[in-house]
């Protein structure tokens, strides 16, 4: 018990992961052995993902419909779709709203709510514990069109439990505020991933530490500052990346407000199903996923900067 | 501990895998028997659960008893669905792409247009051959609704029914209003004046027309259709669309009265569950007047078993003609107008026993199988003139939408790009609901037209 | 003395808003299915059973839900030992580009769950007739789901000591069984999460069942969840809200089964 009387570095008491990171193969795995674990899971991912999303980019070089006569005969249009979309007023207005979305719900909203319950339940046992827990995982499992009712339930004008809680009846909130509507909701919806994740996290954090850093007097924000937010900085890495992108191909607002009330809440993954569910338009659609997916590698360098850059 | 784990992991493995074992049906096969299937979006249990029923329990084993005196050994399997229409439309269209899919088929009229251009449906009498044209069943239906099934000229379907739309109100707080429990409107300015009386009655929401893009279709074909049509106007005439026009402005303008003139509320149409809580302030008798298809009637305030059941629907709900804006003013000089769809029946171009399935097809609209499925309280209006005397006989509303409504219906255009067309539609409504003015709207609406439309020249002057 | 006064004030006004936060929403869920009529309103129900005999005689709810224990169970298994030996592996040989390849097929697995990719991997189906099985759906979800799930496990590995790995193998131990017996103990709670998250990730999802399986008597609830409206839309609440409340009973206990068996419960696994 050393650490007691001299107060620790939190350099040196966080074990250096870096350092580990490219450490020797400890059990003598080889590469050829370590192409057999991977082997399974990439044929699958070769077959089921990678095959069918070139599949998709390669559409959105075409007009195809699901249904008329370009169904029967599709053309390669080249970039059209794309110099549509970026032309479309709507495209726009879609993305600034995805990006409210984003902002608000996952990175404000999961990240923060997520790690807080995961930091307030860390050393926790019983059923307190195990009652958050569930309630927070039940938001997330509980499948969307169940959850769609409950939110029409809360939310709703003139029955909503929330108006008849805060007595304001005919209170708007899906129709007046849509975007902060949504936002909630799905702060409410996916918080449990980021607790889930973070717990698991700082269950890897070595409680010595801790209890060194506390024993030297460093306050609950030292802590996390010097001893935590080190050893984690992975995990967030990890969640803010999964999240993020999981909220902007998130369609699930649709079911609150359709995307409406006139398009005010009409995020990508609405709009992209819109266009091709509801219009049929899956060249176009397939051409505004491609979008998606290039925005979304924008914000994972933008993640991998600001992460990786403070070593 | 680890022993542990293996035990659990082994357990599930177990677990899913005798779930898997039970999950698989087996696959029948049989010698030369010929095997069809049927399918519907209905599902016994959920949609439609009625259709559902009547196929899998009357349908399917008479047409096999039939087939079996005539020396034919046909099994039949109903494949059922029961979604979003949009959603069986997407599913439909794929099977049908990739060549599969049941034998026989239900669409719905207004995808006709587009399902022929893409080849997912073919002409009956190419399909099937001579008794398809000839089919005796034709003569019994009128030819407003056999167009429904005609595409450039040839039949691909046979229709399975149609319906009609028309104006419901509340006897009750018309009534209380001092109007008339036999109300008929003649004109739009009728229509406003009730709905002003029975504001200041009281009466919370007076009128309410679909409108904005949350309801979907439903704001096309119980809004602004109807609407056009009284003002003389319609989507698409002889190749040309309807765009700016005078009777598009007087239809929007509409809608700028009703919910700029606090008759109508304009937030109830913009919400994603809009439509099912109309309903529900309907029976609730929150809402004095109300546009709707006989659906509303049949499914919505049906005493037994409606949505929003309402118990003494036959003494309150009444119903009215939709008057055009002036008399004399609707489409082909009409006083009174309506819009109707309706669903259609044919047979997968990918079959591999074209003339079974469409025996099949058939006996599904043969007069005894119309009567079984719409006995005991499912009636509905089949395509079928000598059915419908039968059968409508006691439903004063179906009777009343057959007999004075569908002489006056009309139908919306079977092209592949009306669906987009109505969404522009959708969203020229709720610019309107919430502000926005009408002419503004209509010239909106007409630019996006020309974007759908390919240009201008498209567009009736 | 008082900071922890404070503190623990602090502690218990904050989980007590959180939990009204989770609460509130799902009292709907606890009061509809009981009552006789249901509207978008909670109120006290009248303890009505009536909602669940039609549920228990309806011809597809209840084994629904049994194609979609089948679905969800065998693609977390699938899931879980696929990312486990992926990521140990990439955690531990250093292979050039690694990073990279991961982060492109995280974004692809983006694209996959979108609707835009419903007609190529329908088409796909068709082509390696997977359609209206199971098992092609288990593996075509699968697909999707594992770049994400690699992702999140590599994380667990990366930060795993390999100090018993080498003791295990002075041992003689194998490779899979070092994966097996020494690493897996460690990362358990990355494993429940993934476990979880692939389940929920499968309990909800509708289009690509609804598109793949034809068969009714194979569809999952998510499916048969979405059938129980009328021919105009209209949501039946007595039957969609009973159905929601049964439909989300085995989520929840799969949850608290993968979370007492494995996860959650110590820090780590071994004292360091």
């Amino acid at each position: 018990m050393a650490q007691v009387t001299s107060p620790p570095e939190p350099a040196e008491v966080v074990s250096p992961a870096p350092a580990r990171r490219y450490s020797s193969d400890a059990a003598g795995l080889g590469r050829l052995r370590a192409g057999a674990f991977v082997a399974p899971a990439l044929a699958l991912i070769a077959v089921f993902l990678v095959f069918p999303a070139l599949w998709v980019i390669y559409l959105g070089l075409t007009n195809y419909r699901l249904t008329g006569v370009a169904a029967a005969e599709p053309q390669f249009v080249g970039l059209d779709n794309f110099v549509k979309a970026l032309t479309d007023p709507e495209f726009w207005d879609s993305t600034w709203l995805t990006f409210q979305f984003v902002l608000g719900s996952a990175v404000i909203g999961q990240v923060v709510l997520g790690f807080t319950l995961a930091w307030m339940l860390k050393d926790r046992r019983g059923t307190l514990k195990s009652v958050v827990e569930g309630l927070v995982i039940l938001a997330w499992i509980l499948p969307s069109a169940v959850v769609s009712f409950l939110w029409v339930a809360l939310l709703d004008r003139d029955a909503g439990t929330l108006n008849a809680l805060l007595g304001i009846p005919g209170f708007a909130w899906l129709l007046d505020y849509p975007m902060l509507s949504i936002i909630i909701f799905n702060t409410w919806r996916g918080t449990a991933f980021s607790m889930m994740l973070y717990g698991a996290a700082l269950g890897n954090v070595p409680p010595s530490h801790l209890e060194s850093a506390r024993l030297a007097g460093a306050s609950g924000w030292q802590q996390l500052r010097d001893v935590v937010f080190p050893h984690i900085r992975g995990h967030i890495l990890t969640n803010l990346l999964l999240i993020s992108l999981w909220t902007f191909n998130d369609f699930s607002p649709f079911l609150l407000t359709a995307g409406g009330p006139d398009g005010k809440s009409e995020v990508l993954a609405v709009h992209v199903y819109k266009v091709a569910l509801q219009n049929g338009d899956l060249g176009y659609g397939a051409a505004i996923s491609t979008v998606i997916l290039l925005i979304n590698l924008v914000v994972a360098v933008f993640y991998l900067r600001l992460l990786r850059s403070k070593k | 501990m680890v022993l542990r784990k293996r035990s659990v992991v082994a357990v599930l493995a177990a677990s899913a895998l005798g779930l898997a074992g039970c999950g698989q049906s087996s696959g029948g096969g049989g010698g030369d028997a010929i095997e069809l299937t049927i399918s519907q979006n209905a599902i016994a249990g959920g949609k439609n659960a009625a259709a559902a029923d009547h196929i899998a329990n009357w349908v399917i084993p008479k047409f096999e008893e039939a087939q079996k005196a005539k020396g034919k050994d046909v099994t039949v399997k109903f494949v059922p669905s029961g979604v979003d229409d949009e959603q069986y439309k997407t599913k439909l269209s794929l099977d049908l792409k990739s060549g599969k899919g049941a034998d026989v088929i239900d669409i719905d009229g207004i995808w006709a247009g587009e399902f022929a251009e893409a080849g997912y449906i073919k002409p009956l009498g190419e399909l099937v051959g001579p008794e398809a044209e000839s089919w005796d069943g034709w003569q019994q239906i009128p030819e407003a609704v056999q167009g429904l099934a005609t595409f450039e000229g040839k039949k691909y379907a046979l229709p399975v029914g149609t319906d009609g739309r028309v104006l419901y109100f509340n006897k009750t707080l018309f009534t209380k209003a001092g109007l008339p429990a036999d109300w008929q409107p003649k004109s739009w300015q009728e229509i406003l004046d009730a709905a002003a009386k029975l504001k200041s009655s009281g009466v919370p929401v007076p009128i309410q027309i679909n409108a904005g893009t949350a309801m979907g279709e439903a704001t096309t074909m119980q809004g602004v259709l109807p609407l056009l049509a009284g003002a003389g106007g319609e989507v698409q005439k002889d190749g040309k669309w309807t765009g700016a026009s005078q009777a598009m402005k007087d239809t929007l303008g509409l809608y700028q009265k009703i919910y700029g003139g606090g008759l109508g509320d304009p937030k109830l149409q913009q919400e994603a569950k809009g439509r099912d809580k109309a309903f529900q302030q309907f029976a609730e008798g929150k809402i004095g007047i109300l546009l709707e298809g006989d659906y509303f009637w049949r499914g919505v305030v049906n005493p037994k078993d409606g949505v929003a059941k309402m118990d003494d629907r036959d003494q309150v709900v009444g119903y009215a003609k939709i008057p055009a804006i002036e008399p004399g003013k609707g489409i082909r000089g009409q006083d009174f107008v309506s819009m109707s769809g309706g669903a259609l029946r044919t047979v997968n171009p990918a079959t591999k026993h074209p003339k079974e399935a469409f025996e099949l097809l058939a006996f599904t609209l043969s007069p005894e199988a119309l009567k079984e499925e719409t006995k005991d309280g499912n009636v509905r209006i089949t395509p079928r003139t000598d059915v419908n005397k039968e059968i409508l006989a006691g439903e004063p509303l179906l009777t009343y939408i057959s007999e004075e409504v569908l002489p006056l219906t009309a139908y919306r255009p079977p092209v592949a790009v009306y669906p987009q067309v109505s969404v522009a539609l959708q969203e020229a409504t709720a610019a309107v609901a919430g502000g926005t003015p009408a002419d503004q709207a209509a010239a909106d609406y007409q630019k996006k037209l020309e974007g759908l439309v390919g240009g201008a020249g498209n567009i009736a002057a | 003395m008082t900071r922890t006064w404070a503190g623990r004030i602090g502690f218990y006004t904050l989980i007590a808003v959180l939990l009204a936060f989770f609460t509130i929403p799902l009292l709907w869920l606890a009061a509809a299915p009981f009552t006789s009529d249901p509207s978008y309103e909670v109120r006290m129900p009248d303890f009505t059973f009536e909602n669940f005999q039609t549920i228990i005689e309806h011809p597809y709810a209840l084994w629904s839900l049994v194609n979609s224990l089948i679905l969800a169970i065998g693609t977390a298994l699938l899931v879980v030992v696929l990312s486990a030996l992926a990521a140990y592996a990439l955690s531990r040989v250093r292979i050039p580009g690694r990073d990279a390849l991961l982060y492109a097929l995280l974004l692809l697995s983006s694209i996959i769950t979108g609707t835009a990719a419903m007609v190529p991997l329908f088409q796909l189906a068709i082509e390696l007739n997977l359609i209206d099985s199971h098992t092609g759906l288990i593996l075509i979800m699968t697909g999707g789901l594992l770049p994400a799930a690699i992702f999140m496990i590599k994380d667990f590995m990366d930060a795993t000591p390999k100090s018993y790995e080498e003791s295990a193998r002075v041992f003689g131990a194998s490779p899979l069984q070092i994966v097996r017996h020494v690493v897996t103990p460690v990362v358990r709670p990355g494993l429940a999460t993934i476990a979880v998250w692939t389940i929920a990730n499968v309990w909800g999802n509708f289009l690509m069942p609804f598109l793949l399986l034809s068969d009714v008597e194979k569809q999952p609830a998510a499916v048969i969840m979405y059938t129980l409206y009328t021919e105009g839309g209209q949501a039946n609440l007595k039957v969609l809200s009973t159905f929601g409340l049964l439909y989300s009973v085995p989520v929840v206990l799969m949850y608290l089964f993968v979370s007492k068996k494995y996860g959650f419960r110590f820090h780590g696994g071994i004292k360091r």
